[in-house]
């Protein structure tokens, strides 16, 4: 893959003007809040940047990302970006197969030592090796054998960036993500179940024109993950207004009302699934009539059930509440006759006094 | 990798609610039903007047300040309406805290919108700040307050001020923000049945017993 047509040909095969890819590149310099005079140097960068070699590393996924990537609408830019780096390796999308696929990588590793980038997605196992293999190497062996020579690594997708699902409670193959094993390379996390595909390519993009984007402290990219999603809801009016569905089918639900009380994690999530949306720019899954997952997230199969309003208790708050009941009621009862056998105790202890025993008492001290 | 905020989120959210919940239920009922346990000694008195009538003529008619209390204190008495009102119309009034009360319990109700909440936790907030003042300033009432009483006075505070700014996403990360609130309302859960905040449970027994002691006496109350 590597002696690929650089852009501007594969442009033009595929019938894309100059035009739609500037204003491609004008919408990547937004969307990564850049200056608009940032958008020809994209542009450039681009067409001329020698594309890196790029590692493609699918460990415990389900392809969902690969699948986002690849199937967004046809033929779109997005995909000629992602086909005009380089993609030396990568399980779903490669030709070759058993030890060809595994000699290309090494091959990759050898010839770009240093340069090349890895993109991860899936979790790594590390209770048991053979949980998850490829061509005999466990995924925590591959992993460190390929970031040893990378230039740099994203880890694209929630699996790959936290955990993700696999990592879901009771983690039975103890997967961790990346940056729990990587500690000396720089990484960029693109998470998301599965990312948008937009921002996978401006990932990929700013890195091709500018290097590593700015990260928050979970590894992201300020520019696509500096925002909740509640924040950019086009159903905010609704929240604000006190307007909210109560069910999935109910007359606030068909009237577009906010879904907060349907579990909708919106105000925890930072994605800019509400302003880039899905599917070349048609819809998100709140304009879809669900709630958001939260999948931007860390932890997010954990955080206390999809459908519970983020207001609501996550725990084990019914038992606790019966148990509190019962114990209540029986301590304060308990206490109570307590109380009053002290009370009658006391007054039975009661000594009475008269004005000849305190003379008395007085005249002995 | 993990989000410390959400982590603190999900520790507000999960064991230390059912802790505070548990501690709020049973320390209320232990109080509540220990109180009733207890009795009073029986007063084999023939009633002058009706006592059960002013018992509960009495839990209503204590709601309304005495005549000159506002003018004697005005700041205490209007500040205390305003503190009152204004934070069960944050609290019970407010969608997301609905949802919760709906949760534990299956009750719902409608709720209202951000402008009246807002405003209502605006002013329950500088009506408690004004309230504290009060009690700090008048050299009588500062020397009748222990600590405790500051101590519930600003954590009562504290939810209504924590709830605002993770609403309004001030100061910082809004995730921690809104687990700041969670756990300021899990602390003021725990406190509830030790403190002088009890009199959210015991005001109507209290008010009650006085009206009714008074009635079988055959005095106004």
């Amino acid at each position: 893959m590597s002696s690929s047509p650089l852009l501007p040909k594969m442009m033009k095969a595929h019938g894309v003007s100059r035009r739609s890819f500037l204003k491609y590149c004008a919408s990547l310099t937004s969307l990564m809040a850049l200056p608009p005079a940032m958008a020809p140097r994209i542009a450039h960068a681009l067409e001329t940047a020698p594309r890196p070699s790029v590692i493609w590393l699918s460990f415990q996924e389900c392809t969902g990302c690969t699948e986002a990537i690849t199937r967004s609408s046809a033929p779109s830019l997005e995909e000629l970006i992602f086909d005009s780096i380089s993609l030396d390796y990568h399980h779903t999308l490669q030709a070759a197969s058993g030890y060809a696929a595994e000699q290309a990588r090494e091959e990759a590793m050898k010839e770009h030592h240093g340069k090349y980038l890895v993109i991860v997605d899936g979790s790594i196992p590390l209770d048991e090796p053979g949980f998850s293999a490829i061509a005999g190497i466990s995924n925590l062996d591959m992993l460190k054998e390929t970031a040893e020579g990378a230039a740099a690594i994203v880890s694209v997708g929630t699996c790959a960036a936290y955990g993700g699902l696999p990592q879901a409670n009771p983690n039975p193959t103890g997967a961790v993500a990346v940056s729990d094993i990587i500690k000396d390379k720089p990484i960029i996390n693109v998470p998301g179940c599965p990312p948008i595909p937009m921002v996978m390519t401006a990932v990929l993009a700013h890195y091709l024109t500018f290097g590593i984007p700015d990260l928050d402290e979970l590894g992201r990219p300020k520019a696509f993950f500096a925002e909740s999603i509640h924040d950019r809801c086009y159903r905010r009016p609704f929240y604000d207004k006190g307007l909210f569905a109560e069910s999935f089918d109910d007359a606030g639900a068909r009237a577009g009302w906010c879904l907060y009380k349907l579990g909708c994690k919106g105000p925890t999530t930072k994605s800019v699934c509400a302003t880039v949306k899905w599917n070349d720019s048609t819809s998100f899954p709140i304009e879809a009539g669900h709630g958001c997952l939260g999948c931007t997230e860390p932890d997010f199969w954990d955080n206390g059930g999809f459908y519970k309003p983020l207001s609501a208790p996550a725990g084990e708050y019914r038992r606790m509440g019966q148990a509190a009941l019962v114990a209540g009621v029986a301590a304060g009862i308990g206490g109570g006759y307590l109380a009053k056998k002290n009370k009658a105790k006391a007054q039975a202890d009661h000594e009475t006094v008269d004005a000849f025993t305190l003379e008395k008492e007085e005249s002995e001290s | 990798m993990n989000n410390p905020y959400f982590d603190l989120l999900m520790f507000a959210r999960g064991p230390l609610f059912d802790l505070a919940l548990l501690v709020f239920v049973a320390g209320i009922l232990i109080r509540i039903v220990e109180i009733l346990v207890l009795g009073r000694k029986k007063d084999f008195s023939k009633a002058k007047g009706k006592p059960v009538q002013q018992g509960i003529k009495t839990i209503f008619t204590r709601t309304l300040p005495r005549p000159g209390a506002i003018k004697a204190n005005p700041i205490t008495i209007v500040g205390g309406y305003v503190f009152h009102i204004g934070f069960f119309i944050a609290f019970l009034l407010f969608v997301p805290h609905i949802a919760l009360i709906e949760a534990l319990t299956g009750l719902s109700w409608p709720g209202v919108g951000r402008v009246i909440i807002e405003s209502a936790t605006v002013i329950a907030v500088i009506a408690g700040l004004a309230l504290l003042y009060t009690r700090w300033k008048d050299p009588v009432r500062r020397k009748l307050t222990t600590w405790v009483d500051y101590l519930v006075l600003i954590l009562s505070l504290l939810p209504l001020i924590t709830g605002y700014v993770a609403v309004n996403k001030l100061f910082g990360d809004p995730t921690f923000m809104m687990a700041l609130h969670i756990l300021s309302v899990d602390i003021l859960m725990i406190v509830f049945p030790f403190t002088k905040l009890m009199h959210a449970f015991t005001f109507a027994m209290a008010r009650y017993y006085n009206g009714s002691i008074q009635g079988r006496k055959g005095a106004e109350s």
